[in-house]
């Protein structure tokens, strides 16, 4: 497979990376069959919204959507008026209906979702014994995959209302992808663990020897949770004992309704997107998700690579841009008859700086052009006393960045018609087009790195289809921000 | 005088840089002649990747030199050994603690009572922190831990005041009293990693409220991954495209009308990120705690990309 050079002039896109096929979202979302959308991925690379983005898109083109989000962010959740963690699906308002579609949104409440699920598959004595249990308490809370495991019976639930013709589910924010998978059997074999056998009792553990075992293993528990026996009185291993007996009872039903949503998600009518930004970890557990999917005939739709830089001007390298913007730069500098050199000879020493593979340090936190006196005083103002307000506001030392859009002002470069004599041409014309090419350099070498990295998945998987969704500037957490994004989604079908 | 703060707490949203602050700051603190401890709580191994190294046995060994001479030594806590010990220092088990684990009690302890999972986690690194040597000093002068994420590092370090209560008398009380003077003294400090993002700033703030309420010192936050400051220009509505062109011609660009509308789109979007980030800087401005930024690492954070930021936290105390 082809792997990306470095150090190319142009940070175009990687002949492995052009022929990937791309994911058709709208078809996807608009065929009847589709069922079940699953966002799965790493966390922090855009599930949640991407979910949320699907559910909405689906939704204004027509289907009666649910969207299942874990842990939303606090403004996105309230522009879908999820103000409250109800666990129960609510109408979105502010949704074009004119396609005779509907959205509905809810949060997962794990706990809230854990304890119906024991009242519904005990009866009630049962059920309040469970509930009141100690070990239940933190078992609800604090065990790994509890989450992923109330996900799966959410969706369960979701599905067996039938009320919905599509349900969008977000997947918890766990580091691995896996884990959405994982986690069911994980909680089941734990139930089924060795341990618990010995709690159950000789017969489950396997005679004399089990018994023996037992009491070893009882008196070392008991001795060492002297702390827990305090609260729940000396009857602490009858405790968990009935703890267990009644979860194992009423677990039958679990692991029936857990392996039921399972073969749900290997049905046709499901489809999994994995999300991914363009980073090594995300896009290395995209891949990994991606083998699991195939490995347990799970349909894959295809990856979403979120969060992906773009430029209108992808033929300008940012080698060039940044030759170029010295050269403005020197052009204001330097006395006029040097100004021109469009090779930036005179340029060298700083233009080795800026190639040195640290564009995180402060090395060239300013146009060198600024550090000069004599440039300042010709640009007198631009705002140094912004970057003294925002100084402040950290520790000033190596602060890599208080000051923000540097506000042009307007009377110096907004009067038209100047003409382009160079000599009485304004200044500042120049000034915005250097910093607007280090603005650009600097995305360039964003889409380089992204390119490589994505490079790196393609090898591994072809095969994959791939949509693309550029990275806003900022959050996205109303409905417009999520149709940006369904539009982003959809509209790059071929 | 205030004591010196010799735990450093490192906590933060997911994925946002816990364990490559925490290292960099191991080897920071790591002056000539000094030595930390970097402890990793979640048995991932994390550190052990970031240092290029195999996967760290349940024992403090040796791992780097930081960029002022001194030397940072490692432990991955295995949580199992650590009951095992625990118990140990408690009830003289002997071999029964083994056919415990084998039987799979400890699992089945830990999991069903995550808390004391977090009992065994706080205890070993305080014991770390106060441990002295045979000349009667501390054997490390610092010690920095890789600790879970906000949303329950509150929970992690209070942990032994739930125990406390519950055990009011009895060696398992006065170990969790230590614990926790130790954890709200002014020799501890949680520092919280952010970045300049919504969601994680957000995070930090809600993080600062809890630890406030539960007694706990907050110290510094740390905002990692800070893009390099290009000189955003906002496109002002009154460009002279023309003028923009022009200029872009003269510094030997090829079709500079082409180029006008694509960089000032990108300049609009560069300027709006800023001052999305601005605003971020503003929220943990009000926090009322340093705020100390590290850089994005192009490469990503590679055993090289570690030290560079190792040397970014030496310039300031901690
Ligand atoms: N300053 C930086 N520049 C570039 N990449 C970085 C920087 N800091 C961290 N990273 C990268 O970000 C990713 C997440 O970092 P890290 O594992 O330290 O986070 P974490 O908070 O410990 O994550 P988790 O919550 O999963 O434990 C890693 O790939 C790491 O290499
Ligand atoms: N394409 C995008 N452009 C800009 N910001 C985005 C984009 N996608 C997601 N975000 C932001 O990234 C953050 C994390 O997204 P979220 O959907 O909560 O991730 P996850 O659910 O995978 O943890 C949110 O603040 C969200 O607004
Ligand atoms: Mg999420
Ligand atoms: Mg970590």
């Amino acid at each position: 497979m082809t792997e990306p050079r470095q150090g190319r002039e142009r940070a175009d896109v990687d002949p492995a990376v052009a022929e990937v096929p791309s994911l058709a979202i709208d078809p996807l979302l608009d065929r009847p069959e589709t069922r079940i959308v699953v966002c799965c991925g790493s966390g922090g690379v855009g599930k949640t919204t991407t979910a949320a983005a699907l559910g909405l898109r689906a939704a204004e083109r027509g289907r009666r959507v649910v969207v299942l989000t874990i842990d939303p962010a606090r403004r996105l959740a309230q522009s879908m008026g999820l103000a409250e963690l109800d666990n129960v699906p609510r109408r979105v308002p502010d949704v074009d209906g004119s396609a005779g579609g509907e959205l509905f949104a809810m949060m997962l409440d794990m706990k809230r979702t854990f304890d119906e699920t024991v009242e519904e598959h005990a009866d009630p004595e049962r059920a309040r014994a469970i509930l009141e249990n100690p070990f239940y308490q933190s078992l609800s809370t604090g065990f790994a995959g509890t989450q992923e495991y109330m996900a799966m019976e959410k969706l369960g639930q979701l599905v067996a209302r039938d009320e919905w013709d599509l349900i969008v589910v977000d997947t918890p924010p766990s580091r691995s992808a896996l884990d959405f998978l994982d986690a069911p059997q994980r909680l089941g074999s734990f139930l089924d663990g060795r341990f618990i056998r010995v709690l159950m009792g000789p017969a489950k553990a396997g005679g004399r020897a089990g018994r023996k075992v037992m009491d070893l293993g009882l008196a070392g528990l008991s001795r060492f949770t002297g702390t827990i026996d305090r609260v729940v009185g000396a009857g602490l291993v009858r405790d968990v004992q009935n703890f267990v007996a009644a979860l194992d009872t009423m677990f039958g039903g679990f692991r029936t309704r857990a392996d039921a949503t399972y073969r749900l998600l290997q049905a046709p009518g499901t489809a999994f997107l994995v999300v991914a930004a363009p980073e090594r970890d995300a896009l290395r557990e995209a891949a990994y998700f991606v083998e699991r999917l195939a490995a347990d005939r799970m349909p894959l739709a295809g990856l979403v690579l979120n969060r992906v830089h773009t430029s209108g001007a992808p033929g300008l390298s940012a080698e060039r841009a940044l030759a170029a913007a010295e050269t403005l730069e020197a052009k204001n500098l330097a006395p006029q008859g040097m100004a021109d050199d469009p090779t930036g000879q005179t340029e060298t020493e700083r233009t080795t700086a800026q190639e040195s593979p640290s564009p995180g340090d402060s090395g060239r936190e300013r146009p060198p052009g600024r550090r000069s006196p004599e440039t300042h005083s010709s640009t007198g103002s631009y705002p140094t006393d912004a970057e003294a307000a925002d100084h402040k506001t950290t520790d000033g030392g190596h602060d890599s960045g208080g000051q923000h859009g540097i506000p042009i002002p307007r009377e110096d470069i907004g009067h038209e018609g100047t003409g382009h004599d160079e000599g009485a041409t304004p200044v500042t014309a120049d000034l915005l087009a250097a910093a607007l090419l280090r603005v650009h350099a600097e995305h360039m070498r964003q889409l380089a790195r992204e390119n490589r990295t994505r490079a790196r998945f393609t090898a591994l998987h072809p095969e994959v289809p791939v949509v693309e969704v550029a990275a806003l500037p900022g959050d996205v957490h109303d409905l417009d921000g999520l149709r940006t994004i369904g539009a982003a989604l959809g509209d790059s079908a071929p | 005088m205030t004591p010196e703060r010799r735990l450093h707490v490192v906590s933060g949203k997911g994925g946002t840089g816990k364990t490559t602050v925490a290292a960099a700051l191991a080897l920071a603190l790591a002056e000539e002649g000094r030595r930390t401890l970097l402890v990793e709580v979640e048995g991932r191994q994390g550190i052990a990747q970031l240092f290029e190294t195999q996967a760290l046995p349940y024992e403090e060994r040796r791992i780097a030199i930081g960029p002022g001479g001194g030397e940072v030594y490692a432990l991955a806590i295995d949580t199992e050994k650590a009951l095992l010990d625990y118990l140990q220092m408690f009830y003289k088990l002997g071999g029964a603690g083994r056919a415990l684990r084998r039987i799979g009690a400890i699992d089945f302890a830990t999991t069903i009572a995550p808390g004391l999972r977090d009992v065994l986690l706080t205890g070993k690194v305080c014991e770390a922190t106060r441990r002295r040597g045979p000349d009667g000093g501390f054997v490390y002068d610092a010690v920095v831990m890789d600790a879970p994420p906000t949303g329950r590092v509150t929970r992690f370090l209070g942990v032994n005041d739930e125990v406390a209560d519950l055990a009011k008398v009895g060696p398992i009380h006065h170990q969790a009293q230590a614990v926790m003077r130790v954890l709200k003294s002014a020799e501890t400090a949680v520092h919280l990693v952010t970045l300049l993002e919504e969601m994680p700033v957000q995070e930090t703030a809600d993080g600062v409220a809890e630890l406030r309420a539960a007694e706990l010192p907050v110290g510094t936050v740390v905002v990692n991954m800070v893009r390099p400051p290009v000189e955003g220009p906002a496109a002002p509505a009154g460009v002279d495209r023309r003028e923009l062109a022009a200029a872009l011609r003269s510094a030997g660009l090829r079709a500079p009308t082409r180029l006008v509308d694509p960089l000032l789109d990108e300049g609009a979007a560069h300027a709006e990120r800023r001052s999305l980030e601005a605003a971020q800087r503003a929220e943990l401005a009000a926090l009322g705690l340093p705020v100390r930024e590290l850089p994005l690492l192009a490469d990503g954070a590679d055993l090289a990309g570690l030290y560079r930021l190792a040397r970014r936290l030496r310039e300031h105390a901690w």
